[in-house]
């Protein structure tokens, strides 16, 4: 985590601050679904706590912590309490590794007597090598706490929703893995950061010896335009593996009455809430990272921006700073786009039926996901021979 | 860059339990225990009627069918990753043609193992 006392100090609230953006978004999501459903449809929502029913967020909060703690006689008491703790665990752990921005750097400076730094901190939670395999590995663990809460709660709707949710999971997690795949072989590499590097700069690809590059210079240099089924994919089986509508039969009310956590009320079920958007966040920022440039500004490297601060009359580390922030201001456009397009998409279409689920992840997605793998590893070979 | 940053990993598990258990045992303190503790009240929710355990329900074995087909699918997609990983070194370095074509092979059994398995109606939900 770091080299001397003040480094480790930094990471560890910096960990600390990554989790609590995460669970502080959650209300705002939640504002923003409920303002959202009832701009689509043409109603008016939470407008009379606070200016706009900004303040509906903490009078939830404040309803859920007085909320009576219940837990049902047949419940298996431990279960029963670990699981929304755990469901908040693989999401944040997950959501740490994706990079937000450009490393800040801090220059050498005293303090207490002696000198620090320089210091490189990375605006993410932690950088991990294999990034991918590590947040594939990491978000697949919320099929357990799913079915913690399902066994613990004693309950049979409980235990349908969970083995539904479960199954649902695991089954779109093949067509989200093999999705990846096309990415991996696009960059060749397991790191996010590297991923984002790649993409840089203006649409510029080497094919047949030559370098092609695009005559429009504004055009970046994403996935989406080498990967656009994968795309496809991985954001279709992301709105599964988040069990969001139209794939949230873990918790059809016309049938399972509320899935997995029928048995939960107050702040236990305020925990799923902010595992499940946790999981949309990963989402969001997974697709973010892979098909759109990260924190990349189309048009712009991060070191060209540096050199129009420095112009600006900044001094260097000054410069730097203001030049990670305005990635980070870039990186939550696009991730705020995708959140968006997961609230529109669960207030535009219906529910499917579980068969039909579970043959579009097995029978189509995951076809589909296999021969984008093929075309893609063949192209990459036809064109760099 | 082959970094792991496990004390993070620890350090951030360790926290959002301790966060999460401080959180249920705060709910627990304010929210207390209301007078009204009947047994039917502490029964488990169902339409109306008195609580079915989860022992009495029936469960579709198809789940445990799904479960134990995604392992064997899944474990093929992981055996793809590093070859993903090093496909652009092998071209590079001139063995680009027997990777494909291995990979081809392993695809090629993927591909007649998804076909089987429609074909035994495994993925059926009836």
């Amino acid at each position: 985590m770091g080299n001397d006392i003040f480094e480790i100090t930094v990471n560890s609230v910096k960990l600390i601050v990554v989790f609590l953006l995460m669970v502080q978004a959650v209300p705002i999501l939640v504002w923003l679904e409920r303002r959202g459903s009832a701009f689509i449809q043409n109603r008016f929502g939470p407008n009379r706590v606070g200016p706009l029913g900004l303040l509906q967020l903490l009078a939830d909060a404040v309803k859920f912590i007085t909320k009576e703690d219940f837990a049902p006689d047949r419940a298996i008491r431990k279960l029963f309490y670990a699981a929304p703790v755990f469901a908040l665990i693989p999401a944040t752990l997950a959501y740490a590794a994706i990079p937000m921005s450009l490393p800040f750097i801090v220059p050498a400076f005293e303090m207490f007597g002696s000198t620090w730094g320089p210091y490189k901190f990375l605006v993410q939670g932690y950088e991990i090598g294999v990034g991918i395999v590590f947040i594939l590995g990491v978000s697949s663990l919320a099929a357990y706490t799913i079915l913690m809460a399902g066994w613990g709660s004693g309950s049979k709707f409980s235990l349908l929703g969970a083995l539904r949710a479960s199954a649902q999971v695991i089954s779109y997690e093949l067509a989200l893995g093999l999705s990846i795949v096309g990415v991996i072989l696009l960059y060749g590499t397991f790191s996010l950061s590297e991923m984002i590097q790649a993409q840089q700069g203006p649409l510029q690809f080497v094919a047949f010896g030559h370098t092609v590059t695009s005559a429009v210079s504004w055009i970046p240099n994403w996935g989406i335009f080498y990967q656009p089924i994968g795309f496809v994919l991985f954001f279709a089986a992301a709105f599964a593996e988040s069990n969001r509508l139209p794939f949230d039969l873990a918790e059809g009310e016309a049938e399972l009455v509320a899935g997995f956590h029928t048995e939960y009320g107050g702040f236990k079920m305020l925990m799923f809430f902010i595992g499940e958007y946790g999981h949309m966040m990963i989402a969001s920022g997974l697709a973010t990272t892979f098909f759109f440039g990260g924190y990349g500004i189309p048009g712009i490297t991060p070191a060209e921006l540096q050199q129009v601060i420095l112009g600006w009359g900044f001094s260097e580390a000054a410069a730097g700073g203001l030049n990670s922030l305005i990635h980070f201001l870039s990186y939550n456009v696009k991730f705020a786009i995708f959140l968006w397009i997961f609230i529109q998409v669960r207030w535009t279409l219906p529910r499917f039926r579980y068969d039909q689920l579970m043959d579009l992840g097995w029978k189509t997605m995951l076809p589909w996901a296999l021969a984008n793998t093929v075309v893609t590893a063949v192209a990459i070979y036809v064109v760099t021979l | 860059m082959s970094t792991m940053p496990l004390g993070g990993i620890i350090f951030l598990t360790i926290f959002i339990a301790i966060f999460g258990t401080f959180l249920i045992f705060l709910a627990r303190a304010i929210g207390g225990q209301r007078k009204n503790n009947s047994a039917i009240k502490r029964d488990i929710y169902e339409c109306g009627i008195p609580g079915q355990d989860k022992k009495e329900s029936k469960i579709s074995v198809k789940f445990y069918l799904t479960a134990i087909l995604f392992i064997l699918f899944d474990i093929e997609i992981i055996f793809m990753y590093p070859w993903a990983l090093s496909f652009r070194d092998f071209i590079t370095s001139g063995a680009g043609t027997p990777v494909l074509i291995s990979m081809g092979i392993f695809v090629a059994i993927f591909v007649y193992g998804l076909w089987w398995e429609v074909k035994s109606r495994a993925l059926e939900w009836d």
